[in-house]
């Protein structure tokens, strides 16, 4: 899986930092816990930055370069931004086959930003997702903790309005 | 008009509920309620009336098989880690259910997860290990809660732990959350990834119950082969045995979806036909189309056409043709899919979520993809056709891991039973269902067309002319195919797919 890694500069506070050495303390260790301090990280920062990952990297007395190898594995793990709105598309097969590529199309067209992508000014980004095991409301698509079910093409505008106006 | 019974709809009276017995029944957040349905019972049964033989020997004699997809007798795979002393043994649950169209264990976590302690706990002192990991999904995050919660409940009760109902038996739960990766519902892949590396697949031998995590020996099920085994133990055998086929046992959660009018989990006999599945329990084909294929066992599996919707589903008849139950994920496609379109969406996915390891499968599967991108971009000929199969046994032969030894079987399945779909696209430069985009001309009928400017007006490209109440004609050169004019034109039809 090819990875969107981010050339913003990284800007991490010395809170957020605090929060993940607490993170790592609390592992005592063990390294087979590295995906649960990545995941706590990506929680923290939004994304792992190699600035984060190093953090973890000295931390955990792990080599920085497997930590790369791990976030680089799992599409969980973000080495770029998202934004304030991640809209995630399902691409499930049940929600493929009831038309789910003309759900992200319409998102798409309706952004002007790919899959992986996020909006110059950091409202949305766009995502295409394995199932998220709603497959009986497809086609699905998910804006943060949001689901959209049963949804057409046409639905998709004012669906994006609401959060352009929150 | 009176209501009828739930139980006496199309949609639940085929149907028997095993592994989804507490779903929807109890509130999954109170033990209470578990142990008011029976639960722990197998538990107690096991620990204080059975030695860890007999409680295999049950297994064995149910006849259960793995429901993640393999299809291994798990009695079998328990006694395997039983038979290897050693001074650790893990059982693990593999709940990284990745099968695109595939819920059950989600619904089996988020409304039953006592069963899976329980089953674990059982599964624990069986195969004398002390620890067990439940490998969930970070995409489903209610499971993980309602799983915390679970453990967290029996332990309380002494129903985890150490010495538990003064047995002697000491046993551990722990959650470990997966981070998005397919291939992670391979077992050996599973565990490396618990360990906290890529999840990548090891070779076999050593087999997981010689050396599996952390290195010790390992018996690892799925969620629905743990959720079946509390009435197992508790009933014993024969009730399990009684259902199902031969040599499929007791009854399976299939995930219906896709173009079918009732869709949700079923979970039936095994040796019901799919005929039953889908037009009784399904109740049929939506918005007049007409059944075209039926596609089981997720990427790893097949579309089974209509002249065999009368076989009865069980692992070995599915495997007959080229198919298989899988994880239980069941899509109905009707007659507007494109099987080759459908082929080359199962391939996307292997070919993103193919971990890399070895060759076959990381090179093979992008090639074959290719073929097929040229296929549906009309380019495609006779001969691609052919090469795409050859390689296609060749991943299959080669492979490391389930996930690539199974990848081309979408291709293959369509290859057999919808060959002439593929014939028509690199012969004839033809979509059959009209859905490949490359090979469709939008045209208008002349006959039908008022002259309205609703096409031309929701054409982006302006590739549509003509002047009020005269027949508008659209300009293949401009036409980008997108659609809008088929849209437009719903009051007449005029506009057409040819």
């Amino acid at each position: 899986m090819l990875k969107k890694i981010s050339k913003l500069p990284f800007t991490g506070t010395p809170e957020q930092e605090a929060q993940l050495q607490a993170i790592i303390a609390s592992v005592d260790g063990d390294k087979s816990l590295l995906m649960h301090v990545m995941q706590k990280a990506q929680g923290i920062y939004g994304y792992l930055p190699f600035e984060v990952q190093a953090i973890i990297a000295e931390g955990m007395n792990i080599p920085l370069e497997h930590i790369y190898g791990v976030s680089t594995f799992y599409a969980q793990f973000a080495l770029a931004p998202k934004g304030k709105y991640n809209i995630s598309v399902c691409l499930g097969t049940a929600c493929y086959v009831k038309g789910a590529q003309d759900i992200l199309d319409k998102v798409t067209e309706e952004l002007g930003i790919i899959s992986g992508e996020c909006t110059a000014d950091g409202q949305f980004s766009i995502e295409a997702c394995r199932c998220i095991g709603a497959c009986g409301l497809a086609p699905v698509m998910m804006i943060n903790d949001d689901v959209y079910g049963t949804l057409t093409p046409a639905q998709i505008p004012a669906i994006l309005e609401k959060y352009r106006n929150a | 008009m009176a209501v009828k019974p739930l139980v006496e709809t199309d949609f639940y009276r085929m149907q028997t509920r095993l592994a989804l017995r507490n779903c929807g029944v109890i509130d999954p957040e109170s033990i209470d309620e578990y142990i008011a349905r029976d639960g722990y019972q197998a538990l107690a049964r096991a620990l204080l009336d059975l030695q860890p033989a007999d409680v295999i020997q049950i297994m064995k004699d149910s006849g259960l098989r793995g429901r993640g997809g393999g299809g291994f007798p798990a009695g079998l795979k328990w006694s395997f880690t039983a038979a290897n002393a050693a001074d650790q043994k893990y059982v693990v649950c593999n709940a990284d259910e990745g099968d695109p169209g595939a819920f059950m264990d989600r619904s089996v976590l988020e409304g039953d997860p006592h069963a899976i302690v329980e089953a674990m706990a059982i599964c624990g002192y069986a195969t004398g290990a002390t620890e067990g990991y439940v490998y969930v999904r970070a995409e489903y995050p209610i499971a993980v809660k309602r799983l915390e919660i679970a453990i967290a409940a029996a332990k309380e009760l002494g129903l985890l732990g150490k010495n538990i109902l003064g047995s002697g038996f000491d046993f551990e739960l722990f959650i470990r959350l997966g981070a998005g990766a397919f291939v992670c519902g391979e077992e050996t892949a599973l565990m490396t990834s618990i360990e906290g590396n890529r999840g990548e697949p090891r070779p076999r031998p050593p087999y997981p119950a010689v050396k599996g995590l952390f290195a010790k020996p390992t018996t690892e099920n799925n969620v629905e082969t743990f959720a079946n085994v509390p009435q197992i133990i508790l009933h014993g055998a024969e009730p399990f045995a009684a259902m199902g086929t031969e040599k499929s046992k007791g009854s399976k959660v299939f995930a219906l979806g896709g173009n079918i009018t009732n869709t949700g989990l079923v979970e039936i006999p095994m040796g019901t036909t799919l005929r039953e599945v889908i037009e009784v329990i399904g109740g049929g084909i939506p918005g007049g189309h007409k059944f075209k294929a039926v596609q089981t066992g997720g990427p790893s599996g097949g579309c089974i056409p209509a002249e065999h919707l009368d076989i009865a589903i069980d692992y070995d008849n599915l495997s007959a043709i080229g198919c298989m139950i899988g994880s239980g994920g069941m899509i109905v496609m009707d007659d507007s899919k494109c099987m080759v379109d459908i082929a080359r969406f199962f391939l996307d996915f292997t070919v993103d979520e193919s971990c890399g390891k070895c060759s076959p499968c990381r090179i093979g599967t992008k090639r074959m993809l290719e073929i097929l991108d040229k296929i549906i971009a009309g380019e495609g000929t006779l001969a691609d056709v052919d090469k795409l199969e050859e390689l296609a046994y060749h991943i299959k032969e080669n492979s490391l891991c389930g996930l690539g030894q199974t990848a081309p079987n979408p291709v293959l399945a369509t290859l057999r039973f919808f060959r002439d779909e593929y014939i028509a696209h690199v012969t004839e430069h033809r979509c059959p269902a009209g859905v490949c985009k490359s090979m469709l001309t939008y045209k208008i009928d002349p006959d039908k067309c008022i002259g309205c400017t609703l096409c031309a007006r929701a054409c982006p490209v302006n590739a549509i002319s003509g002047k009020v109440k005269e027949v508008h004609v659209i300009d293949p050169l401009k036409c980008i195919k997108c659609g809008a004019c088929e849209t437009a034109c719903k009051k007449v039809h005029a506009v057409y797919k040819g």
